[in-house]
């Protein structure tokens, strides 16, 4: 079941250059293992090697942020539209 | 989400329009965004303000043309006059609407209230995308003064900003 991931232009380098890919599973968790299986150097980039989602990631699943709906475990369907976006902060 | 690639778009050759010692691309933003702006930040007071810019992005590369056509007065999820974050559901709807015009998230605007329009430690610290405008507008004085920057591993590099009609 494809669900189309957008990325930030910050990695968009580690999928040959592109805004948008496709990408296969049933929760967030598993589309991003799945990236990173074809990606590797999206390793570490999205996910913590403790496993849980980066705190400098915001992800979206359509307009929810995956921090209320069950972090890595969120589920997705087809026609969904996932979004990464760096935290933008600072002093 | 640090790091970037070896040999990733970020640079690019200097454009002859750009004086010495700043870098590329030249932020060039309409009159009524700008205003969109500084208004913004003084209705933050008496904490930081935050909003994002919409563009585009040069031709196969991941660097914007410097054009800005939209801006996003976003809330600052830290409520202080010392640190900002872009609300999280801000941040999702301005996307949304950029995308709806076949605009790119290419920045970000937020007020230092006391100090001077320069990045701060914690906003080079917490600046995630090489390619994008970080831009500050100081309120310390009585005029604002608004100064936009690109901070790429730690190095900020200045860029000029034009105001256009």
């Amino acid at each position: 079941m494809p669900v189309e991931v957008r990325l930030p232009t910050i990695l968009r380098p580690h999928v040959g250059g592109v805004a948008t890919i496709t990408a296969e599973g049933k929760t967030v968790g598993e589309l991003f293992d799945g990236l990173v299986a074809r990606y590797p150097s999206l390793k570490g980039q999205l996910v913590t090697e403790t496993g849980d989602l980066h705190k400098f990631v915001n992800v979206y699943r359509n307009d929810d942020d995956i921090r209320y709906t069950g972090r890595l475990d969120t589920p997705v369907a087809e026609n969904d539209v996932v979004s990464i976006i760096p935290a933008v902060a600072g002093g | 989400m640090a790091g970037h690639p070896a040999g990733a778009p970020g640079g690019g050759d200097l454009s002859p329009t750009v004086p010495d010692g700043f870098a590329e691309p030249t932020l060039r933003l309409p009159r009524p965004e700008y205003l969109r702006i500084v208004g913004h930040c003084y209705d933050g007071l008496p904490d930081e303000a935050c909003g994002l810019l919409a563009g585009r992005l040069r031709p196969g590369s991941l660097v914007p043309d410097g054009r800005i056509d939209v801006v996003y007065p976003t809330a600052n999820a830290d409520a202080s006059a010392r640190t900002y974050s872009v609300d999280s559901r801000d941040l999702i709807r301005s996307l949304r609407a950029a995308e709806s015009r076949g605009l790119e998230l290419v920045g970000v605007f937020h007020s230092h209230t006391h100090t001077e329009a320069w990045p701060s430690p914690t906003d080079v610290r917490q600046a995630m995308e090489p390619g994008w405008f970080y831009v500050i507008v100081s309120l310390k004085d009585g005029d604002p003064v608004l100064r936009s920057f690109r901070i790429t591993d730690g190095n900020i590099r200045e860029t000029p900003v034009v105001l256009e009609s």
